[in-house]
């Protein structure tokens, strides 16, 4: 019996085209990564990431990405509560250039940055007297990826907050709560799955990124190094192995932080239940 | 994996406004409500409007006539060139892939489609960087199709065939992920009507499908074209950087910096700057255009 | 056109929608597919328009077996539950868009369909609505264009599936005489599902009472009232809480006074 399971025709050439292309671009070459470190032996593969510039530039690209993503959960809360809650001048203009990092080149922002943050700019002038150095520093690569994450936290964070119900702060009022109290207990916890995946893809972003963070970071060897520059460097030394190893790990890792964090959504969810 | 996936979440745009400020059960303290406006809007300032603001800045810090030299260079006018190819190519088919993607998984059932979304949600999650590493593992002298290119004298690493395959995988998703939860919400009840009044499939697609999500395909189109123009860590890797034939716009901008040409560099860097508004002005514009017909 | 449907199977996954269903809707009747919720009318319905395909068994429209015939070529005119108005599309286009998809060579010209898309509205009486958006329309004024979008392309059969499930009570009444009003004017073969006894009592000529995939009885709202034929009937119609059989009745009764003032009033118009 041959018989028409689907009345909309195209299935099996809209599917058929989805997994060939999708193959092509993303998983074949995708594989290359882990079939070349598959050609490494263990302690090869361990050599190459536990030397000690590579350890530092993980410890760099990994830690500046938590701080940066943890910030931004802040202060992207604040501003998405200003922007819903509150009116002030220039609030359209402002919710529109929130998603500015997303449209800015990387290699754009990443000299704007450095512009402002070098000890003769704008910023950084300002800082020098001071002692405070953030251009060519870690704390240049911390800035550059607090720029890149930002509207991930706030667009995630901005559309639940715009449809939380003002039922339950007024429940929570009439049953005598602070305004604090209620915030604390009442509006922070229906944000929290929203804030924690914005903070996720804040973080995933940021480990990655690399455009933005070159310029201002200095690329000191041991100091402030990003991992993705240890891959390009390991490649301009034609080393496809190291660079290949690196990237494996970088892979890894983010996508085990990532996992948790997904994790921990889930038992967050079902402990509401 | 889905936090990894997700890249761009689906900004919804602020609907009927409540006025919160009216109920004291929604109203903070004015020094609370002032306290948070100065903090978050000196963060916007800091970290989002004056690196806009430097670019600009910088770019005509040695006036109008240094800034024009700066985008009629040849060279200059070389990278725009292959940044317009690269876009020119990866976007249109990144937007056929994204539409039969969107069809299949939205319009149908079948086994493994959540899996599938995952997949196609990947390029976002890779570092750009390791997106150029993976096209020198393929293509590279010591990669797998690297012999067998060298012997028929084929370039695509360092050259623009490299350069358009790293667009096209950075900007891969783009157009899919708006689609795929537009059209799942919308169901197929409308093409069957269509089907049930004689339509074909084509026809079902062309008068009822895409003229229901065309500002949703837009939005696609604008992101993916953005990135696509932006990109800067994969196509650095897979370009070889090799002046007026591999740069790409960013490409470009890097160069001048390093060689301490500030000037121009921040002038080419100012038309992306200018790019991305656009892009952004189009997008709000597209949302507003989104929450009117919804 | 008559329609019967022979050993008609169905299951998804492990789910029997439907188990062996056989049934006779005779030419120019309104026929009530009724039952509770996952019974397997609405499947049913799906399968005779040809939007789901059934496992084994047969669609015969006029004697002919349609089983693999695509939807497109049945000409069947189906109203979803949820009535599937193009939302891009006036009011007008909606009910223009069967005949402007029509292959080269019969589609109607422009006058031809201005005049065709006028005449339907004329009969849902919602001309006035013509350059409206689907979004711009209450429930009722929806449920009447997606009738005369389906009627445009002139069915042989007109499928509805849960025509008045959306809509509020009072227009739920208005609607139901109007529609039986309609069908004695064009006098199509038409079937529609319900999950409302009282919707099918007062509508049909004659009801299809099913339930887990199977029919129960089959008859004129008289008969399945005066004989039920299973316990399941008894029950659905809810003939014993309710009694006495003669306030059913006097439903059905209420039907054909309804028709006859109705009929009475388009004299005196």
């Amino acid at each position: 019996m041959s018989r028409r399971i689907h009345v909309l025709p195209g299935f099996g050439l809209s599917l058929g085209y989805t997994l060939v292309y999708l193959s092509l671009i993303v998983l074949l070459p995708l594989s290359a990564v882990f079939l070349k470190t598959a050609t490494l032996t263990l302690q090869q593969f361990w050599d190459v990431i536990s030397a000690p510039r590579v350890l530092a530039s993980f410890k760099l690209s990994f830690g500046a990405a938590l701080l940066a993503a943890a910030i931004n959960a802040v202060f992207g809360l604040m501003l998405a509560w200003c922007i819903v809650r509150y009116e002030f001048f220039g609030k359209k203009l402002i919710d529109a250039l929130v998603d500015l990092p997303f449209a800015l080149p990387t290699a754009v922002a990443g000299i704007a940055l450095t512009a402002l943050y070098a000890p003769n700019g704008w910023i950084g002038s300002l800082l020098a007297p001071h002692d405070i150095k953030v251009a060519f520093t870690p704390l240049g690569v911390l800035v550059a990826l607090i720029f890149i994450g930002l509207p991930f936290v706030v667009r995630t964070v901005q559309p639940i907050l715009e449809d939380m119900e003002t039922e339950l702060e007024e429940a929570a009022a009439s049953l005598g709560a602070q305004r604090w109290q209620t915030f604390r207990h009442v509006i922070l916890p229906t944000l929290a799955p929203a804030l924690l995946t914005g903070f996720a893809l804040a973080f995933a972003r940021a480990v990655g990124e690399y455009g933005s963070v070159i310029f201002i970071a200095g690329n000191m060897p041991m100091v402030s190094e990003i991992a993705p520059l240890m891959i390009i460097t390991k490649l301009e030394q034609y080393d496809y192995t190291g660079a290949t190893a690196i990237a494996v790990a970088m892979l890894l890792i983010s996508f085990a932080l990532l996992l948790a964090i997904n994790l921990l959504q889930g038992w967050n969810k079902k402990g509401k239940r | 994996m889905s936090a990894a996936a997700a890249s761009l979440p689906v900004h919804v745009p602020v609907r009927t406004h409540r006025d919160y400020q009216a109920s004291p059960a929604t109203r903070e303290a004015s020094w609370v409500r002032w306290t948070l406006l100065a903090l978050s809007l000196g963060f916007f300032a800091l970290f989002l409007l004056l690196p806009l603001v430097a670019v600009f800045a910088e770019a005509l810090r040695k006036g109008w006539g240094v800034y024009f030299a700066a985008l009629v260079e040849p060279d200059a006018v070389a990278s725009i060139k292959l940044t317009l190819l690269a876009a020119v190519i990866a976007v249109p088919l990144n937007l056929v892939f994204g539409i039969a993607a969107a069809w299949a998984i939205a319009k149908f059932e079948f086994r493994g489609k959540q899996f599938l979304i995952t997949l196609i949600d990947l390029p976002f999650s890779v570092s750009p960087v390791i997106a150029g590493l993976i096209y020198v593992l393929v293509f590279g002298a010591q990669g797998w199709f690297g012999p067998w290119l060298q012997e028929h004298d084929v370039k695509i690493l360092f050259a623009v065939p490299g350069i358009v395959l790293a667009t096209i995988f950075v900007t891969f998703p783009f157009v899919a992920r708006e689609l795929i939860p537009l059209m799942e919400a919308q169901g197929r009840e409308e093409e069957e009507a269509a089907i049930v009044l004689g339509a074909s499939g084509w026809q079902a697609f062309w008068r009822v499908t895409l003229p229901n999500v065309k500002w949703g395909l837009l939005y696609g189109v604008i992101l993916c074209n953005a990135r696509a123009m932006g990109e800067f860590g994969a196509v650095s890797v897979v370009s070889g950087h090799i002046r007026g034939l591999t740069n790409t716009l960013p490409l470009h901008v890097e160069i001048l910096y390093n060689e301490y040409n500030f000037a121009a560099a921040f002038a080419v860097a100012s038309l992306l700057a200018l790019l991305a508004l656009v892009t952004l002005a189009l997008k709000t514009y597209i949302e507003s255009r989104q929450e009117y017909v919804a | 056109m008559s329609i019967e449907v022979r050993n008609i199977k169905k299951s998804f996954g492990e789910f029997h929608a439907l188990g062996d269903v056989s049934l006779d809707f005779p030419s120019g009747e309104l026929v009530a597919l009724l039952g509770p919720s996952g019974c397997g009318k609405t499947t049913l319905l799906r399968i005779i328009a040809g939007l789901e395909f059934a496992d084994s068994g047969q669609v015969l429209l006029e004697g002919e077996d349609a089983s693999d015939t695509h939807v497109r070529e049945r000409q069947v005119g189906f109203v979803f539950q949820h009535y599937a108005l193009f939302r891009h599309l006036s009011v007008f286009e909606n009910v223009a868009f069967g005949l402007r998809v029509k292959p080269r060579g019969q589609r109607p010209g422009e006058a031809a369909i201005r005049r065709k898309v006028r005449e339907l509205l004329e009969l849902v009486q919602l001309d006035f609505l013509a350059e409206r958006y689907p979004s711009q329309l209450s429930g009722g004024q929806r449920q009447r264009i997606a009738l005369a979008r389906a009627l445009a392309v002139e069915p042989r059969v007109l499928l509805l599936d849960e025509p008045f499930g959306a809509l509020d009570a009072k227009v739920r009444k208005e609607l139901r005489q109007w529609l039986r009003r309609l069908h004695d004017e064009l006098h199509i073969t038409s079937i529609f599902v319900t999950h409302d006894q009282e919707e099918a009592l007062e509508v049909a000529d004659r009801i299809v009472l099913m339930n887990h995939g199977k029919v129960e009885q089959v008859g004129t709202p008289q008969e399945v009232v005066e004989r039920p034929g299973t316990d399941f009937v008894a029950d659905f119609l809810d003939l014993d809480d309710h009694g006495p059989a003669w306030l059913v009745e006097a439903k059905i009764r209420h039907r054909g006074y309804s028709l006859r003032a109705a009929n009475e009033l388009e004299r005196a118009a």
